[in-house]
């Protein structure tokens, strides 16, 4: 198996590139939420640029659309297209590569952006599955601030009403969002209690950025039946560079010439590491 | 000096009056970085209510506080306001008629690459077809100033539109005719009208200069007050031209082109000619690089403008 660990710090690395080069991008929230991606992409889902048309193959929603700069350097890496095109064109005018997910694009199910969609649309894609007897799972990303929004909570009902076992949620729980602390923004730290309280399977990720314990609580989700799972996947913002880490302000930022050397540098130290395990 | 963004006077206005009043209360949905109300929850705290990202609760909560005599500004990306909170504007906003001002921020396109998710391209239609609810689009900080000083004496639900970045002046300082809910007239001429509001009322503006030297004399009215709409301003400015253009930052269906093709149509024919962004996902990039693409620029408008003349 490839060496996932690494893998997530190569991405980041594209997207800083991305960022970079397209002078815009939300930066903290495609940190923090690299790993969650590099596991569910190489390791649990069956997808791939080849069996896009196969109604049997597993699904994926990034509820969190801002973080498309992510998404769109998993989805190169998986071969859905060229990682250098989306460098040389993201966020430039005419550009397909535009700051959130598009289905225009191979590999993109649906378009999102305005947060609180993604769960609910999940729903209905994991209702689909049900109905047809199939065996693909789904699977939707979520901002810890996004689940503010009470589409969320309708879309939370229904999939534990359903008995949604073929859906597994994932939130992002970075612990920031534009205006700071989740916890003074919204406060919602009884984050576990309540999904569990809407009839969900919650497993609480200790390391989000950890793909070890990600694999193990994603395994662990597919083991659960009669219930959806929701992974409260405990991340740091920023993830990568001490430059970005846990600062409310590079929700959306591009760094300076100073920045970005030690960012660069952070990211590579720490993929020379993950490479020697 | 530096300029100003609509957005950013709008909370200078709100944080003066609030210092005074203390049921002004401004409202944010995890938007107060990008609506420049930070000043606001700084400065009056106990008059700031944050809701996290939550739109729909927003409106709802500024309804019920409104309901119990505050005055709640509402600001939150004019995309979101508009549409995912649609209902609670129509029916807890609009229809209980609670006095509650839904400052819509960076509309248009003014979030570029962001994506049609983003824009906010619907907004004048959707929210000028509930009874009840008003809707304006100022122009510039001076105009905005304006507006909002009245604003702040009503107690009827408003919706108000403005850009994210500082746009160039329409008007100048100690000269920013305004009265409300009336066009302003920028110019007459007896060619071409051109009607405008928001952000297109200065290359509107512009555009006369050019066709100007080409011989071709334009009006230009600045329609800041989309809903009530001043049709006595249209009528005048249509019955003394040979044709109109209608420029703004919306989708071509139900916004200020169609309400203006109305109200010509009806009361004195002639051609009328809408420039506005397309029926379909935007182009990708920055709102000028959008602008100039759909010729929403001061050439594009009097090339436009001479097309209907001809
Ligand atoms: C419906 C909606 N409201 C507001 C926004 C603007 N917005 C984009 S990202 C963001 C903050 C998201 O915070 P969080 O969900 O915690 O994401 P993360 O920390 O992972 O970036 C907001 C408010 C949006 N995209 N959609
Ligand atoms: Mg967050």
């Amino acid at each position: 198996m490839e060496n996932l660990k690494a893998l997530a710090y190569e991405l980041r690395e594209n997207v800083i590139d991305m960022i970079v080069e397209g002078k815009a991008g939300h930066i903290g929230g495609d940190m923090s939420v690299m790993e969650i991606l590099t596991e569910i992409y190489f390791d649990q889902m069956n997808i791939s640029p080849e069996n896009m048309d196969d109604p049997d193959r597993d699904k994926f929603i990034m509820s969190k659309g801002h973080s498309v700069e992510a998404y769109y350097a998993v989805l190169a890496a998986k071969g859905f297209f060229d990682i250098k095109d989306v460098i040389a064109t993201f966020s430039k005018f005419g550009s397909q590569f535009i700051g959130h997910p598009n289905n225009k694009l191979p590999g993109i199910e649906m378009n999102s952006g305005s947060l609180g969609h993604g769960l609910p649309v999940s729903v209905g894609m994991a209702l689909a599955g049900k109905m047809d007897k199939k065996d693909y799972r789904v699977y939707t990303v979520m901002g810890d601030g996004e689940i503010a929004e009470g589409s969320v909570w309708e879309g939370a009902m229904a999939a534990s009403h359903y008995k949604l076992d073929n859906l597994c949620a994932v939130i992002d729980r970075n612990r920031l969002q534009i205006s700071g602390n989740t916890e003074d923004v919204m406060a919602h730290d009884d984050v576990h209690e309540r999904w569990s309280s809407f009839g969900w399977n919650v497993i609480d990720v200790a390391d989000g950025n950890d793909i070890d314990q990600l694999k193990a609580a994603f395994d662990a989700a597919k083991e659960v039946k009669g219930k959806p799972t929701v992974l409260v996947a405990n991340t740091v913002k920023g993830k990568g560079s001490s430059v970005m880490e846990n600062k409310a302000n590079w929700h959306h930022k591009v760094p300076n010439a100073e920045e970005l050397e030690q960012i660069r540098k952070d990211l590579a130290e720490r993929k020379e590491a993950a490479r020697r395990g | 000096m530096a300029k100003i963004a609509n957005k950013q006077v709008i909370c200078d206005i709100l944080v003066e009056a609030g210092k005074k009043d203390k049921d002004i209360v401004a409202l944010c949905s995890d938007s107060r970085g990008s609506a420049s109300f930070t000043g606001f929850a700084n400065e009056l705290p106990e008059q700031f209510v944050e809701t996290g990202i939550a739109e729909q609760n927003l409106v709802s909560i500024s309804a019920g506080l409104a309901k119990c005599g505050k005055k709640p500004y509402a600001a939150s990306p004019a995309c979101f306001l508009s549409t995912r909170s649609y209902e609670q504007c129509k029916v807890d906003v609009a229809y209980s008629n609670t006095n509650v001002k839904l400052v819509g921020i960076s509309g248009g396109v003014s979030y570029g690459a962001l994506g049609m998710s983003h824009h906010s391209a619907q907004d004048i239609a959707a929210m000028s077809a509930v009874p009840n609810m008003r809707v304006y689009i100022p122009s510039d900080h001076f105009q905005t100033e304006c507006l909002m000083k009245e604003l702040i004496k009503d107690e009827k639900p408003a919706y108000i539109r403005v850009g994210r970045n500082a746009v160039d002046d329409v008007y100048e300082e100690g000269n920013v005719p305004f009265e409300m809910d009336k066009a302003t007239v920028i110019c007459e001429g007896c060619d071409v009208a051109i009607i405008a509001c928001g952000e297109m009322v200065k290359p509107a503006k512009d555009a006369a200069e050019l066709l100007k030297a080409e011989g071709i004399s334009a009006g230009v009215v600045d329609m800041y007050c989309v809903k009530p709409l001043d049709t006595e301003a249209i009528v005048k400015a249509a019955s003394g031209a040979k044709a109109v253009v209608t420029v703004e930052e919306h989708a071509p269906f139900g916004g200020l082109g169609s309400m203006v093709s109305q109200v010509v149509g009806s009361e004195c024919p002639k051609k009328v000619i809408n420039i506005a962004l397309p029926d379909a996902p935007v182009i990708t990039g920055t709102s000028k690089e959008v602008f100039d693409h759909y010729k929403m620029t001061a050439e594009g408008i009097a090339e436009k403008a001479k097309e209907a003349l001809k």
